[in-house]
């Protein structure tokens, strides 16, 4: 059937995210707090992260073209936007920002700025990634309740 | 949520757990909403610390149990932390994705009752009830020690800001008397009701507090007993064990101010001196023969120098730069065991600390200093103001290299008067929410003249403890953190605190209240609260933060200022406003 063709597509899809290290437990978690009060509780958050982060980069963004480089200041909005990225279990993006913080400590600018290259380009494809599988989740999601044993 | 007060819900406990959460972040925000709800708690969200001090005020009763994440745009987290606990007295939750030793250590210190590691888990926030319930059994165990006492109370009286609190937390009034009544019928449903108070609450309204203060100094508050005060006082209601115990929560917050004031003045008076040899009272006899420049300085505060124009330019300038500069002294000086331990300048100037609140070693100190000045009540208290200024100079020795550049004596002055900033610390924030700190601004400038130099010596922890082998332990292990060494000046002082003395620092901290009085905005807020916490907070350490500080100015002031010092009250105004920005700036806070 189309539908359980789709449905392992999606698991398919999910296990890849998780298996290539893209999100770790925090997604599970997420996933967890879905209920039929929030059936689209995970694509909300994950919307609310790369809506409300946008800011955040472009504040590390702001900091990495200061010259010199406030390591301080860089530091803080890097912890701000780790915070953040912990929301959604991105794992990758995560790792990046506790890179770049270590730069920081170190007053490594090439470090920090090379490391925030790799984190913005995560960060694309992680984003890249979810829109296509909360693509396919609403593609199926409708049916959802329905099918679920109560 | 409901609107307007809502009420615990004493039977399903925990399910109905009131929580304000606060997060600037709104991923995280949504989620723990979702968390909270999946727990049965009831949830209200807020992305700005402002507003969740707005909302925990008008909803005095409204909330259980705040959690809240450290780092955020508006305000610090810890600043919101020590807000609440001042204010609310709620068990505050402290969250991160850092979990740093040093900053959990940190939200401990602030008060935080729990610290939670980002990305948090379903089971962690199960459990917060825990804190709740710990704080009220914690609060019975409390008043059921004093015998018909509303421990509580007496202890947020805090001194003179009593009324504002009043004004502020005013539920306390009627939800006292509604206690009253309500307590034999709710006896079983103690961990239900929010206050869980068994006992009927002696509720020290102002006009009583000032009856009090006014029995008080007509006997001469050393030579003054419960049976004397309430023979003057002529409240029939009135037991002599409510008296009791309301004057000896008096003498703590007295002391408490002594030894801010000391902490000021060896702030003021850091200055190169050197003995200072007139050390007017002779009361103290500390050994401590450190003498901080302030003792020249002292000297000129015999006069009450009119330097006023002083502390005012040096605060302008310096205020920020000194409080790093004490900060870092403080940081340096905590290691140094030997008590005449002159920190290298050069050592200092790189303020490891301070972080976020800059006046957090004060606050340590101020903290030791309270509890040191509790020690002067051995002593006579009949020090004349000036004596005492003098002599807070004197204790503080330490200071003596770090002075070399600091500024007049008038600046002593202004700093006695104020409340001693306390220096931040990073790290060791003694247990008590830093009352001291909002005191602080009015040093600021006497700190500044310091910063400059950075060569301002704290004593290390250990000559505190030295100095003061009396005080209990406890207290100065609590208060042990780095940065003792203002502190421990200011045990150092020990003189006896006059009465005067006291009721002019409080009106000259209300001056100074006053003269600031911009409205809360939230800088100013803070200050005021600050400086109104410092003002109004139990001086006993163990007792918990219960006062509530009235963030509004004009309810500040109680009673006119007896203090003769205009000459302070103009130190005050000045250096307030000075120092007002950076002092936020730095997240002065110790409210």
């Amino acid at each position: 059937m189309e539908r359980s063709q789709m449905y392992r597509q999606l698991a398919n899809v999910r296990k890849a995210l998780f298996d290539q290290g893209f999100l770790d437990e925090q997604f599970v978690q997420l996933e967890e707090l879905q209920d039929d009060a929030n059936p689209n509780f995970v694509e909300e958050i994950v919307t609310l992260f790369y809506r409300d982060s946008i800011r955040l980069i472009q504040n590390i963004e702001l900091a990495l073209e200061k010259s010199p480089l406030d390591f301080t200041k860089l530091d803080s909005c890097m912890h701000q936007f780790k915070g953040s990225t912990t929301s959604i279990g991105a794992k990758k993006v995560k790792n990046e920002c506790t890179q770049f913080r270590e730069y920081c400590k170190a007053g490594n600018g090439e470090g920090c700025k090379r490391t925030y290259q790799q984190l913005k380009k995560e960060y694309a494809v992680l984003k890249k990634k979810l829109e296509a599988y909360f693509q396919l989740a609403r593609q199926i999601g409708p049916v959802d309740g329905a099918c679920r044993p109560k | 949520m409901e609107t307007g007060f809502s009420s615990p819900r004493t039977d399903a406990f925990p399910a109905g757990l009131r929580v304000l959460v606060v997060d600037d972040d709104l991923a995280w925000l949504r989620i723990l909403e979702k968390m909270l709800k999946k727990c049965s708690y009831e949830v209200t969200t807020c992305c700005l610390a402002i507003e969740a001090l707005d909302l925990l005020r008008e909803r005095k009763d409204g909330f259980d149990i705040v959690i809240s994440d450290v780092n955020m745009p508006d305000m610090d987290g810890f600043k919101l932390l020590e807000h609440v606990g001042l204010e609310m007295d709620l068990p505050v939750i402290m969250m991160s994705v850092d979990g740093e030793t040093s900053r959990v250590m940190r939200g401990v210190q602030h008060g935080a009752c729990d610290y939670l590691l980002k990305p948090i888990r379903m089971k962690e926030l199960r459990n917060i009830w825990q804190h709740v319930f710990r704080k009220r059994i914690h609060e019975v165990r409390d008043i059921e020690s004093h015998e018909g006492i509303d421990e509580i109370q007496m202890m947020r009286y805090g001194s003179d800001q009593f009324d504002d609190w009043h004004l502020l937390s005013g539920h306390d009034l009627t939800s006292g008397k509604k206690r009253r009544d309500v307590d034999s019928k709710h006896d079983d449903k103690d961990l239900g009701d929010h206050s869980s108070a068994k006992k009927a609450r002696v509720v020290w309204t102002v006009d009583l507090h000032q009856k009090f203060v006014k029995a008080v100094n007509q006997m001469g508050f050393d030579k003054v007993g419960p049976k004397k005060i309430l023979d003057l006082m002529n409240v029939p209601w009135l037991t002599r064990e409510n008296v009791a115990s309301h004057l000896q929560k008096y003498r703590l917050y007295l002391s408490r101010l002594q030894k801010e004031n000391d902490l000021k003045a060896s702030f003021g008076g850091i200055k190169q001196s050197d003995s200072s040899s007139k050390d007017p009272a002779g009361n103290l006899s500390l050994p401590n023969s450190i003498k901080m420049q302030q003792n020249d300085s002292a000297s000129g505060i015999y006069g009450m120098p009119g330097n006023k124009t002083l502390p005012q330019s040096v605060d302008q300038k310096i205020h920020e730069s000194d409080l790093k500069g004490i900060v870092s002294l403080s940081v340096m000086e905590t290691k140094k065991a030997p008590i005449h331990d002159i920190p290298d300048p050069s050592k200092v100037s790189s303020s490891r600390m301070v972080p976020n609140h800059p006046f957090g070693q004060l606050e340590q100190e101020v903290k030791y200093a309270r509890f040191n000045s509790s020690i002067p009540k051995q002593y006579a208290w009949s020090q004349v103001p000036e004596v005492q200024f003098k002599q807070e100079h004197k204790i503080h020795h330490r200071v003596e290299n770090g002075f070399n550049h600091l500024p007049l004596p008038g600046l002593q002055h202004h700093v006695q008067v104020d409340f001693i900033q306390p220096t931040p610390s990073v790290s060791s924030r003694p247990f008590n929410k830093e009352r001291e700190k909002p005191a602080s601004i009015e040093i600021k400038p006497s700190y500044n003249n310091f910063s400059s130099h950075q060569t301002i010596q704290v004593a290390p922890i250990g000559t505190a403890t030295n100095l003061f082998p009396v005080q209990s332990e406890s207290y100065a292990i609590s208060f042990h953190t780095p940065a003792p060494t203002l502190t421990a000046t200011l045990s150092m002082k020990n003189h006896g605190l006059n009465q005067i003395f006291v009721n002019e620092l409080e009106s000259a901290q209300r001056n100074l209240i006053s003269g600031n009085c911009s409205g809360f905005a939230s800088s100013d807020g803070d200050l005021i609260s600050c400086l109104l916490q410092g003002n109004s907070y139990a001086t006993n350490v163990e007792l918990q933060n219960k006062e509530s500080f009235n963030h509004n100015c004009p309810e500040l002031f109680v009673e006119t200022p007896t203090c003769l010092n205009d000459a302070q009250r103009f130190d005050y105004d000045y250096p307030w406003e000075s120092m007002e920005y950076p002092v936020i700036d730095q997240g002065l806070f110790i409210v």
